[in-house]
């Protein structure tokens, strides 16, 4: 399993136009993708739960990716989220 | 003569008879069914077809108002794809034995509610988004068609509110204006009834149902609408409408046309801007590209040193909205009169001759390096221009270069992706005018920033009311030095524009034309002004 920390600097947080590009980049892996703010936690492929944290500027979320293309996947998310949130 | 007052969105006038829309009411089946798989596809066919009609409203607002505005219909689209919205009402049809419409109803509201109770302003404004999918939905499993609500007369549209996917779903030939109840100014309502240069009034709390079918006049102006005005008010107010109306057409004809001479010469007519909100107003006047980008706003609108990440965010959306146009963006133009907290710079006697600028930039290298970082890592999204302003030496130019360098050294390790980007510079101070030969060497392009330009040669400070009568913006030394300068850009062959308050000057736009310039950038509202006189302009004669 690999585990990224990020630290969301976006002044609207992880919000909906860009959370959709989100979804879609996490639906081209097979991998499980978790993404975790503090003990909520929700699966990245779902767009509106993932509006449905909240996540904020300054917020920092966890993102776990377990599966066979963990390693792609993990480094493609780390990637999206550095250059989008 | 009934007098009503809302708040105007826009400076024009409607003329017609009003027209009462009223969104269409919803039914709904509350008992029980009895084929559950029956309203299982009916519910998958319609969401199917809701997702469809998104990716046609997305084209449509695209058209009319602009990829920014229509961006919510992406977002839309991907509401409804989403996984647990559609079990929920799935679930609910199954397990209750509901209709479709029902299931439709509860499921969606369910998640706006979630939405509507959330802290976040933000977040708390995309519960309208949800509703406005779940109409959408209903309409399609009920068989409403919104657009039949507008009647088939041109008319001056009356409603409580609008949502944006009622907004773009109008048939625009019959709109003379909108007026609603509810709205707020930034509402995607209003967005979209500026780029479509539609008068309309919101917030007008004074709307009757009696009004439907009478002679009516919009006035933006006035933030007013006039019932049944008077034939006096009537004919003055036709008036302004077709000089406004004629006005609009003459300019609106030039969208899409080339700028260029009579005898064939193309000069590209590009806008100024100072941030991200101005990008609606560069596609509504048809600029070229942006010749300036002033990328102070980003350190102007912060109370910190901004971030990589908040410039790099910042800058690809303006170069990615813009794309395939270039947009120059100029680096941090700090100093002089535009000073901030954060960045702890001296009170100085003579700011317009200190620390300011590239100076600033090529002594505080860490602070500098941020922004060429953002800058590259914005390339790859877009056609990108560089410029650094108040070069007066080539060894400053050369040192810029190779930090940049170093930034996209780095970048390349790190694994970014950098894309072709043209570099430049201002000319703005006599002494690059001077030594314009060695600095061409260096660059793709000059810009002229002709007011520092003006002010460094004449020795005229431009605030300063005691001046005017020594002061002229057409000093024969400013031409002379524009003259020099597009000489010896092309004696390198790199383009040459003017990007200051000059190049909208449309006394000297023959003059420029003359003098070889090869880019004019102006506020965005002079772009069409300023097409049309170079298309009037004939350098063979």
């Amino acid at each position: 399993m690999k585990e990224i920390k990020f630290t969301v600097t976006d002044p609207l947080g992880i919000h909906a136009r860009p959370a959709g590009v989100l979804v879609k980049e996490a639906k081209k892996y097979t991998s499980k993708i978790t993404v975790w703010k503090g003990d909520k936690s929700c699966d990245m492929r779902k767009l509106l739960a993932l509006m449905g944290m909240a996540v904020k500027q300054n917020d920092e979320i966890i993102v776990q990716v377990d599966g066979d293309d963990e390693e792609a996947c993990a480094a493609a998310i780390e990637k999206f989220l550095k250059e989008n949130f | 003569m009934i007098v009503a007052t809302g708040k105007s969105i826009l400076n024009g006038i409607g003329i017609g008879k009003i027209k009462i829309y009223k969104a269409p009411t919803y039914d709904i089946n509350m008992g029980l069914v009895e084929d559950v798989d029956k309203e299982l596809a009916r519910f998958e066919e319609a969401v199917q077809k809701a997702i469809d009609q998104q990716g046609v409203l997305y084209e449509k607002a695209k058209r009319d108002a602009g990829e920014e505005s229509a961006g919510i219909f992406e977002a839309h689209q991907l509401m409804l794809e989403d996984e647990d919205l559609q079990d929920a009402a799935k679930e609910i049809i199954t397990s209750q034995k509901r209709s479709a419409e029902y299931a439709t109803k509860t499921a969606f509201d369910e998640y706006a509610q979630m939405f509507a109770e959330m802290d976040d302003p933000y977040m708390r404004a995309r519960s309208a988004d949800l509703l406005d999918v779940e109409t959408d939905v209903l309409d399609f499993l009920m068989g409403n068609d919104a657009s039949s609500m507008q009647g088939t007369e041109p008319s001056i549209l009356v409603a409580e509110d609008l949502a944006p996917s009622e907004t773009v779903k109008l048939d625009k030939s019959l709109l003379l204006g909108m007026i609603t109840r509810e709205g707020s100014s930034n509402s995607h309502t209003a967005i979209l009834a500026r780029s479509m240069n539609l008068p309309s009034l919101i917030q007008c709390k004074e709307i009757d149902d009696s009004w439907d079918g009478k002679m009516a006049i919009l006035d933006g102006y006035n933030s007013c609408v006039y019932i049944e005005p008077t034939a006096d008010l009537l004919e003055t107010l036709t008036k302004k409408h077709d000089e406004d109306v004629k006005k609009w057409a003459l300019l609106q004809e030039l969208k899409g046309k080339p700028s260029a001479t009579i005898d064939g010469r193309s000069v590209r007519v590009y806008a100024n801007i100072g941030g991200p909100s101005d990008l609606g107003a560069v596609n509504e006047n048809d600029a070229e590209g942006v010749g300036l980008f002033r990328s102070e706003f980003v350190y102007l609108n912060s109370k910190e040193e901004p971030t990589e990440e908040q410039q790099f965010m910042a800058y690809k959306r303006v170069v990615e909205t813009l794309a395939p146009r270039l947009v120059v963006i100029r680096t941090c133009d700090i100093g002089a009169d535009k000073t901030i907290d954060y960045m702890n710079l001296d009170k100085e006697e003579n700011p317009a001759l200190g620390f300011r600028a590239i100076r600033i930039c090529l002594t505080r290298k860490p602070f500098f390096k941020k922004q060429l970082r953002a800058l590259l890592r914005a390339s790859a999204y877009g056609n990108l221009g560089i410029m650094f302003p108040m070069i007066i030496s080539k060894w400053e130019l050369v040192e810029a270069k190779a930090i940049l360098e170093e930034c996209k050294a780095e970048l390349i390790k790190e694994g970014y992706k950098i894309g072709k980007y043209e570099l430049g510079i201002m000319i703005e101070t006599p002494a690059s005018v001077l030594v314009a030969d060695d600095l061409a060497e260096e660059v793709d392009f000059f810009s002229l920033g002709t007011n520092d330009l003006t002010q460094y040669l004449c020795a005229i400070d431009r605030q300063n009311a005691k001046l005017e009568r020594f002061s002229d913006t057409h000093h024969p030394a400013v031409l002379k030095a524009i003259q020099m300068t597009v000489e010896a850009g092309h004696r390198h062959g790199i383009w040459v524009g003017i990007c200051g308050e000059l190049g909208a000057d449309p006394t000297l736009t023959e003059w420029f034309l003359r003098a070889g310039v090869d880019e004019l950038s102006v506020n965005p509202k002079s772009v069409l002004p300023l097409r049309k006189i170079i298309r009037s302009v004939d350098l063979s004669k």
